[in-house]
């Protein structure tokens, strides 16, 4: 553990650099180059607000602004974005690599490292981007907004543990490679994030509580659309299952690292 | 103390019934792989400061891995490998570049990919790039690059700092002839100041030249582990003896080549390249090439008097069948061919279970390179029809008689006349 710590930080400017030319390549020779990181979210949550708006907005209680399904559907999209980017990423990450890895010898803790630096500042453009709108739309900041730091960072532990374990396994097992998509999907519209979780009928309401996803979806919006700080409890549970899955994909990848390279 | 010490160093690739035991296994369940497959084991070696040792061995007999295992990108499976000091290996240049970044950016990276500081590269950067010599193009992105700028690029980089131990493997082909000079004097003198060279080639000639000692690999086993010369020498002679057990095993009895001075064989010249068919009319046994000396040989000196020679066993009644020849190079393009109807020589009628032994004499006006051989044996009346036809029978080599410089394929042996009219 205290091992992988400390190649991570003898390696760290290979991961700030890996970061940083990831952004350089993708946007290299396009004129707008960063933009269309944001405009990519942004036109989700116009085509979904313009397509749903009316039919939901009614059902949004507690906001009297009249954009307030757009300013929902961001804050749910911020929580979901950074998720299902880091799975997807994971996902496939060992596979991509795999001549390098095969090839060149440096510590392979630094590739989910990437991963979740070049998510993270994806999501901070993403987020410095939706505060410009609700700007413009009129809502209101408010000092509640910091808790989405320790948010955030739930976020990426619960998404790195998921991510970690499927993409270790779906090297030697493709068809994880296949399925995760479909059930990111799956679970997305299982999550409420384009509609109001009150449009569920109330026997099956409880079934939420099922999906780690919706305590951190609905921190968001508390924090987001509300201004209130989020259930605590909630979160506490959420922040302690992501800690155990973090711990235990650690533990595999420590367990696999070797055996990966013999399949890849 | 030793640089490099590998203790009974074992790798195996294990397979199970189902990917799930292998998970499980990682949980301390234990499962039974279904099918253990080692690819090298039981090898011992030590290395000094400042040797240069070459591994030689076939393809497949464990090389890569062995290497992979010294870099550290692959986990022994029994045994260990203890390392003091820095390895860098140049097994495959410009791993990890991005077309888009630039030859210093991808620099940048490449160096903290060998973990390297920021500072650290920060330092080394006017080395890398004078090493580099690709002018301007340093600071314009790969894409732009030809494939030798890259080398250059990737070369300057993996050697930028001497390392304790230096991996290369085969084919150093890094861009055009003086850089690749450049290359080798700069891997000489890492070995004149200390480092220790573990280079990986077929290429025997090339392995005795640079290296003192060798460590001969065979299926998986430490053969030889010594002097290079000696080593080499066993290999070859170890391959050469492979080879031959293999084509007697084939239908075609050959016992070509048989103890012969290894200055006149070429052992890398044998394989299984050969394509034969025929109405089994005819079977050719036996195809050598003598040289001027009568002895037999897969090295020809150009301008040398030679002969290709065939056996030919007969097994239906012919009348006036043709024996032919021709030479091709490695592309498949024939240079010369040549048969008994156009040299005007009729060999009579022969009966079943007859021999004959075919001789062409001439003289090879070949430039040095690497050549084909096809022989043949034909109904005189259609020119179609073979009784025994070996496609590619056996390579050959031809050397320069001097150290005179020659291109293409043909030596038209030239005087140069130079007059002021």
């Amino acid at each position: 553990m205290f091992g992988m710590l400390r190649s991570l930080w003898q390696y760290r400017h290979f991961v700030l650099s890996s970061i940083r030319n990831e952004f350089i390549s993708r946007f290299a020779r396009s004129k707008l180059g960063g933009l269309w990181m944001i405009i990519n979210p942004l036109a989700q949550v116009a085509i979904y607000a313009l397509i749903l708006s009316n039919v939901l907005a009614a059902k949004l209680p507690g906001i009297d602004n009249k954009y307030a399904y757009a300013i929902y559907l961001m804050a749910g999209l911020l929580a979901w974005t950074l998720f299902s980017e880091i799975i997807s990423r994971c996902l496939n990450l060992f596979i991509e690599q795999g001549n390098l890895m095969k090839k060149m010898s440096f510590p392979r803790i630094t590739l989910p490292v990437i991963v979740v630096g070049s998510c993270l500042f994806n999501n901070i453009l993403l987020f410095v981007a939706m505060l410009g709108i609700f700007a413009l739309l009129g809502h209101q900041f408010s000092a509640a907004m910091l808790w989405l730091i320790p948010l955030t960072l739930a976020v990426v532990m619960l998404a790195l543990g998921i991510g970690l374990i499927v993409g270790i396994m779906n090297v030697f097992i493709r068809d994880i490679g296949q399925a995760i998509p479909i059930i990111l999907q799956v679970w997305f519209w299982f999550t409420p994030i384009v509609y109001p979780e009150n449009i569920i009928p109330e026997d099956y309401r409880h079934l939420l509580n099922l999906n780690p996803m919706y305590p951190i979806t609905s921190a968001y919006h508390q924090v987001l659309v509300y201004g209130n700080a989020p259930s605590l409890d909630s979160i506490a549970i959420i922040s302690g299952i992501a800690l155990v899955l973090m711990l235990l994909s650690l533990f595999l990848f420590r367990r696999a690292s070797a055996e990966m390279v013999d399949v890849l | 103390m030793s640089l490099l010490s590998v203790q009974n160093l074992g790798k195996a690739f294990r397979s199970y019934r189902s990917e799930w035991q292998r998970f499980a296994r990682w949980f301390g369940i234990p499962a039974k792989p279904s099918e253990e497959h080692w690819v090298i084991r039981h090898v011992n070696f030590d290395i000094q400061p400042g040797e240069a040792i070459g591994i030689i061995g076939q393809n497949g007999a464990g090389k890569s891995t062995l290497l992979k295992m010294i870099t550290g990108t692959l986990q022994p499976t029994e045994g260990q490998v203890q390392v003091n000091g820095r390895i860098a290996a140049i097994l495959e240049l410009g791993m990890g570049f991005s077309p888009e970044l630039t030859g210093r950016q991808n620099v940048f990276h490449a160096a903290g990919l060998m973990g390297f500081s920021a500072e650290q590269i920060q330092q080394a950067m006017p080395d890398i790039e004078a090493f580099a010599e690709i002018g301007e193009y340093f600071d314009e992105p790969v894409r732009t690059y030809s494939s030798g700028m890259q080398m250059r690029v990737a070369f300057s980089v993996a050697t930028a700092n001497r390392p304790e131990i230096l991996i290369v493997d085969e084919a150093l082909a890094v861009g055009d002839a003086a850089f690749q000079r450049k290359c080798h004097r700069r891997i000489e003198s890492f070995i004149n100041d200390g480092t220790s060279l573990l280079f990986v080639s077929h290429d025997i000639e090339g392995v005795k030249k640079l290296c003192e000692k060798a460590l001969y690999l065979d299926q998986g086993r430490l053969a030889i582990f010594g002097d290079a010369k000696t080593v080499c020498d066993q290999y070859e002679t170890m391959l050469f003896g492979g080879s031959r057990a293999i084509e007697s095993a084939g239908s075609v009895t050959d016992t070509n080549n048989a103890l012969h001075p290894a200055s006149l064989i070429d052992s890398s010249l044998f394989g299984s390249q050969e394509v034969t068919y025929g109405n089994g009319g005819a079977t050719i046994e036996r195809v050598w090439i003598e040289n001027s000396a009568k002895q037999e040989a897969n090295i020809l000196v150009s301008r040398e008097e030679f002969s290709v020679c065939y056996l030919v066993r007969f097994h239906k009644e012919c009348a006036r069948p043709v024996v032919a020849m021709l030479i091709k190079t490695l592309e498949g393009i024939a240079l010369y061919g040549t048969d008994s109807k156009s040299l005007r020589k009729t060999l009579g009628d022969v009966q079943p279970g007859a021999t004959l032994l075919v001789r062409f004499r001439m003289k090879c006006y070949l430039s040095a390179g690497t050549y084909f051989l096809n022989c043949g044996i034909r109904d005189h009346l259609d020119d179609e029809v073979f009784l025994h036809r070996r496609v590619d029978v056996m390579m050959f080599k031809v050397i320069k008689e001097s150290d005179l410089g020659q291109a293409g394929f043909a030596n038209l042996c030239t005087d140069l006349l130079v007059e002021r009219p």
